[in-house]
Order: structure tokens, then sequence, then C-alpha cells
């Protein structure tokens, strides 16, 4: 069941660039395992030794117990989904599909019935006869999964397969992606940059950074227990705080000190001792922000502050609030009709309190990264200032 | 708002010009070509009263099937000869890095900075018995020293081959320098060997190149003149060597023209076979677009 697709200390080099820097991973049968890292990190280069298009320098790659490293790609159980589509377009849609039979010498009247088959898989019958370019994205791209499909590979690669899409229509595709997988069966390796996506439709996902992974874990474990600075960040927005142990209290609990922050408690989960050093992560949901404040409780931080920005979204209302020398960023949902309250406004005195379970301490990621951090969410909205 | 009359007007006044150009010293000048065929000959040369068809009668000359059909093998050999050489030089310059793209390219120019007469005159001075070419297959022993190198169909074709070659190359490293390779990828992951995804793959892909080259060499091949001239010698004459005897030695303009006008159709069969298989895939693509949903 599991480890069958198994990377083993792949390396890959171009020039100066260290493209992918002795990864070593595994897939399990049947899964949807994602590789989600910002641009640059070598999510396709990791795709492409997969598909056979890129000779690894070192390393292994096993599928279903073969070591597969050294075999031509049209010699491989592999098919893939390339980002542009790569759609032939001397073909027709039908004849698109049927590349892969008609190579592989399938007789006409199988081809035939596996193509009608994709077809109806992913709805297009009756475009079977149309040219490639008279087709939308979206279709294309619907077709380029059929056409890889219906090799019946035992590993299915999608190089960013959403990334030409319009909003709207990634939304759609995805599920539908998550419904054509559910139906074959066949493991899938999606890569993309976008974490929404990866966690939309992962059963698993591998951060990763820089040519190596960071963390593998289920899209929950890399949201709520991200290994380090850099998953954190990346994946979801989030507050840092860098602090030290002051206290140890039995109950798993400790007392960190921030430079220009109040005093906090957070879950030692790490087991750490008095003057460790902490860094450690609070998602913007688990805040709670109110006028009033709120009860004590023992293991609840309360903190008060100031309302410096907020952006409506409907569904939640994003606030950044000044605590000292920290700006906080709390997401904050509306679960009651907001127009029957007195919604919190700028420059207002508010409490905020969250539970030292909620935080999560993680590596820090080294100095010389940070600039590699992305932060994308925070970026954009200190720019749309409401007026 | 443009209308679609206001647009069909201007694309006239924008063609216009360079239709009244074609009309004026390409059409009509074929038209009185055409029209010379059924005129008279006189005796000192020139081109008598009324219409006749005894020029059209005068084609069954039995020297001609041997010369037409020489033309016509010649420049199919020549013009698929071209191809397999042209495809895999535009390959290779699409696919080198911009440098050396850039010097290879300046190479399949290079020969064009020589005057065409000079270049030929070139080959018969190589191909010539004292010739170093000859010496040197003689040299090597790929020749024997009284085999003859000139002055027959295959110097022709060598000398075709090598004049028309940049024009084939030419297109066809366009089409291969916009053909997207990952196609290529895309087919080897589908199954194909590297062979499969050349022929199933590429050759479609880059078939407008190639259909454009083959015109390119069999067009001018059809009607070459000063190279079965220069290097071909009686065994190696073409239909335009003959239009240009019965023109300068007999005088006999309607006859020239009748073979002149012969040449043409053959000349217009091909490339019409050419244009409507290139309209085609296009006129069926406007026809459909507008059904596109989504
Ligand atoms: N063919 C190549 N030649 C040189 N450098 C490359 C090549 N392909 C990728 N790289 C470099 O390797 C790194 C990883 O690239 P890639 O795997 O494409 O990243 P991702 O898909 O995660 O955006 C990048 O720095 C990229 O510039
Ligand atoms: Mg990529």
């Amino acid at each position: 069941m599991s480890d069958f697709l198994v990377f083993e200390g792949v390396s890959k080099r171009y020039g100066e660039t260290q493209a992918v820097d002795s990864v070593t991973f595994s897939i399990n049968r049947g899964e949807i395992f994602s590789l989600l890292g910002p641009s640059g990190c070598g999510k396709t280069t990791l795709l492409r030794c997969c598909a056979g298009f890129e000779d690894p320098d070192s390393g292994r790659i096993i599928l279903d117990g073969k070591d597969i490293t050294g075999l031509p790609p049209h010699r491989r159980k592999v098919n893939t989904v390339f980002q542009n589509y790569a759609l032939f377009p001397h073909l027709s849609i039908r004849e698109n599909i049927a590349f892969g039979p008609r190579t592989a010498g399938w007789t006409r009247g199988e081809t035939d019935k596996e193509v009608s088959r994709m077809l109806e898989l992913i709805q297009m019958e009756e475009y079977a006869d149309r040219k490639v370019t008279e087709i939308s994205g979206g279709q294309k791209q619907r077709i380029a999964i059929a056409r890889a499909l219906i090799n019946r590979p035992q590993v299915l690669l999608l190089d960013e397969p959403l990334a030409a899409l319009d909003l709207k229509l990634r939304q759609r595709m995805l599920v539908e992606l998550d419904s054509i997988h559910d139906e074959v069966g066949i493991t899938f390796v999606y890569v993309t940059h976008d974490q929404g996506e990866a966690m939309g439709i992962s059963d698993r996902i591998a951060a990763m950074n820089l040519g190596h992974i960071e963390q593998i874990g289920t899209p929950a474990e890399i949201y709520e227990a991200p290994r380090s600075s850099f998953v954190a960040a990346f994946i979801g927005d989030t507050n840092f705080f860098d602090g030290t142990v002051t206290e140890v209290m039995d109950g798993s609990y400790c007392r960190l000190r921030i430079d220009g922050f109040p005093d906090v408690l957070a879950w030692n989960d790490k087991g750490l001792q008095v003057n460790n050093a902490v860094h450690l992560s609070l998602r913007p949901e688990k805040f709670n922000i109110s006028r009033e404040q709120p009860d004590a409780l023992p293991n609840r931080n309360v903190v008060q502050g100031t309302v410096e920005d907020i952006i409506y979204l409907g569904s939640h209302t994003k606030y950044w609030v000044r605590v000292e020398d920290y700006r906080l960023g709390i997401h904050h949902q509306h679960s009651r009709y907001l127009l029957d309250t007195r919604p919190i406004t700028w420059n207002e005195k508010v409490w905020i309190s969250w539970f030292a379970d909620d935080s999560y301490m993680m590596e820090r990621y080294k100095p010389e990264d940070e600039n590699l951090l992305v932060l994308p969410d925070m970026e954009v909205e200190e720019e749309v200032l409401p007026v | 708002m443009t209308t679609a009359a206001d647009k069909k007007n201007r694309e006239w006044l924008i063609t216009g010009p360079s239709l009244i150009w074609l009309l004026l010293f390409f059409v009509i000048p074929t038209l009185i070509v055409f029209a010379i065929a059924f005129k008279p000959s006189t005796p000192f040369g020139g081109i008598g009263a009324g219409w006749t068809l005894t020029t059209l009668f005068d084609l069954s000359n039995p020297n001609y099937p041997a010369i037409i059909w020489r033309t016509v093998w010649i420049s199919l050999v020549s013009t698929i000869i071209c191809l397999l050489l042209a495809v895999p030089c535009g390959y290779c310059i699409a696919r080198a890095r911009r440098r050396s793209r850039n010097i290879l390219l300046m190479l399949v120019i290079v020969p064009f900075w020589t005057n065409f007469l000079i270049r030929i005159f070139a080959w018969k001075v190589l191909l010539h018995p004292e010739g170093l070419l000859k010496q040197a297959l003689v040299f090597l022993h790929l020749c024997s020293p009284d085999a003859t190198l000139l002055y027959n169909s295959a110097a022709v074709l060598l000398v075709i081959i090598y004049t028309y070659l940049p024009f084939a190359i030419l297109p066809i490293y366009a089409a291969a320098e916009k053909f997207d390779y990952s196609l290529i990828e895309a087919s080897r992951d589908l199954g194909a060997t590297r062979f499969r995804s050349f022929t199933h793959v590429f050759l479609p892909g880059i078939s407008r190149g190639v259909w454009t080259a083959a015109l390119m060499v069999f067009i001018p091949a059809l009607g070459a003149y000063v190279i079965p001239d220069i290097v071909g010698g009686p065994a190696g004459e073409m239909i335009g060597n003959k239009i240009a005897q019965r023109t300068f030695v007999d005088r006999n303009l309607p006859h020239a023209s009748a073979l002149a006008a012969l040449l043409t159709l053959a000349v217009m069969i091909p490339l019409m076979i050419t244009l409507v298989r290139n309209r085609l895939p296009e006129t069926d693509h406007r026809k459909k677009g507008k059904r596109i949903v989504e």
C-alpha cells in the first residue's frame, strides 16, 4: 500500500542551480500527493525526473518496487498533464486522446471504446471531432487529463494543471479533478505553488523550498503544525513571535518573554526548558477580538491593542491590531448577523485573547533564507488600505 | 463600430496596390504568353496575324516527352533530396543556442552573396575532368579516371540541389523555430519513441514549412534553364533550355510560348494543391469557431 512511488536521495543540478537537493520521500498508492512550494523551488524538476525527461544526477526513483531511474519516458507507466496542456494541434480531440493507445498498438475497437469512455468521463462527448484550437482552456485541461489517463498509468503527474485558468474555473476544475481521481483511483502527483489548491485536493502535501522538502503531512498537519517558519508563512497567513522561556509549568505549558510584547503562555509540546529560545506561530483565526475584556482562564492569553487596519470580506473581517511593537493579523468570523451588531472600527481599543494551546512552536527559518519567505496576503493587503 | 462591409472595403484598399502590380506585371504577361501560343509564327521571328492551333500540334515533337520526363524527375528528385537535407538542417538550426543559431543561419545565407552564375561556373570547374572534385574522387578511388561528372542529368541534379537547398532550409527553419517542442515531450510521455514523435508530431507540426520548402525547390527546378545549360549539356537538357532555343535560335515565339504555357500550367497545379491544402483547415476553423462554448 505505502511506498508505491519512492524518491531516494534524488538530486538534480543545472549549472550553478541546485534545483533538487537530495530529496527522499514516498507516495502511497492511490493518493493525491502535492508538491507545494514557491516558484523555482524544484517542483517541476522533480516531476520531470519522475516522467523521465530529466536524469537525476544521483538518487533513485522506484515505482511499484521497480527502479525506473534510467528508463526513457516512453517506457514508464507514468503520464503527465502538462502546464500548457501540450495538446497536438494537428489532431482532433478524439485523435489526441487516442494518441497513446495508437502508439501502444491497441486494436481499433478497444481504442474507440476507451476513447468514448474517456470522453464520457470528462463530459466532452459532443466535442470529440473538434480541433484543439476550437475549445476553451478548461476543456483543453480536461482533454489533457483524458489523454494521459487513457493509458492507465500507474501514476499521473500534473504540473500546475490549473495555473492557466481563471479563478472560478480553477475551483470548478479542482472539484472535477477530485471526482475523476475518485473514479479512476490512480495515484496523482500534483505540483502547484497555490496553497489553496494543494489544501483542497491533496491527501498529503510536501512543502518544498530551495530544492528540498521542508515537511510532509496532511493539509491540516501542514497548516496547524508547520515544522518551520517557512511552511507556516507559505501556507496561509500567520503571526510570528520570537521569545525565551521564562517558566515551565506543569500541564505542559510554559511562559515566554517576548521583546516588545506582553508575556504569553504557550503549549510546550517540544518540552523546552527555561532560557530556551522559541519561535512561535499564531494563525490569525485563533485570536478572539472583542470590545469587552474576556474572562480570565488559566490557559488564556489576553492582551490589549489598537485597531489599525480593517478589511471587511463578507464572511469574515481582517483586522490589524497594534500591540506594543507588534502588528497582529486577526481574522474574525461573523457567526452572527453583522448589521445587528456594532462592528469594531478603526483606532478602537480592543481586547485580543487566545488559548495557549492554539499557538505552535517551530524551527526558525535560517536568517539568510528569510527573504525567501513569501507572505503574499500580508503584503498585498497592506497596500489596500481601507479609505 | 465598423461593419463587416467597411472592413471588407478597407481590406481591398490595403491589398489593392499589390493586386494591381500583380495584374500588370504578372497576370497580363502570362496571359499574353498564353495568347501568343495560339498565333502563327513568321519566318523572321515575328508573330503573324490571326489565330491557329498548329503550334499546339507542333508540341507533339518526338523529343519533347523525354525532355519533359527528365524535367519532371529532376525536379521531383531534387525536391525530395532537398527536403531530406533541409528538415534535419532546419531542426538543428532551430534547436541551436542563440549564438550558434545566428552563425548557422549566416552559413545558409552566405552563398547568396556570390553571383548565381559565378557559383554555377564554379561547379563546372569542380566537376570538370581536370577539376578538383573529380581529381579528389579519382585519388580516393571513388570513381574511375574516365567517368564523366559533367554534362549529364546527375550534374544538373547536383547543382539544382546545391542552388535551392537554402530556399528549402529557411522555411523549414522558420516552422521548426515556431514549433512547440513540449509536444515532443508530450508524445514521448504518451509512449512514443523518438522516431515516432518525429514522424507523428514534429513533421505534421512543421508541415506548412515543408510544403513551402517543396514549392521553393520544385517550381524553380521545373523552370531551370541556366543550370542545365551550363552543367547539363545535351544529355541534361530540360524544358527551360528548349524554350530558350525556340526563342533565341529558332526565333519561333509562338512555339516558345506554347512550351512556356505548358510549364506555367505544370507549376500552377502543385501550387494550387498546396494552396488548397493550406487553406482548408483555416476555413474549417472559422466556420466552427463560432460555436466555442464554455
Ligand atoms: N533547463 C534548465 N536549465 C537551467 N536551470 C533550470 C532548468 N530548469 C529549471 N532550472 C532551475 O532550477 C530551479 C528549479 O526549477 P523548477 O523545478 O522549474 O521550479 P518550480 O517548478 O518549482 O518552479 C530554478 O531555479 C530554475 O531556474
Ligand atoms: Mg514549475
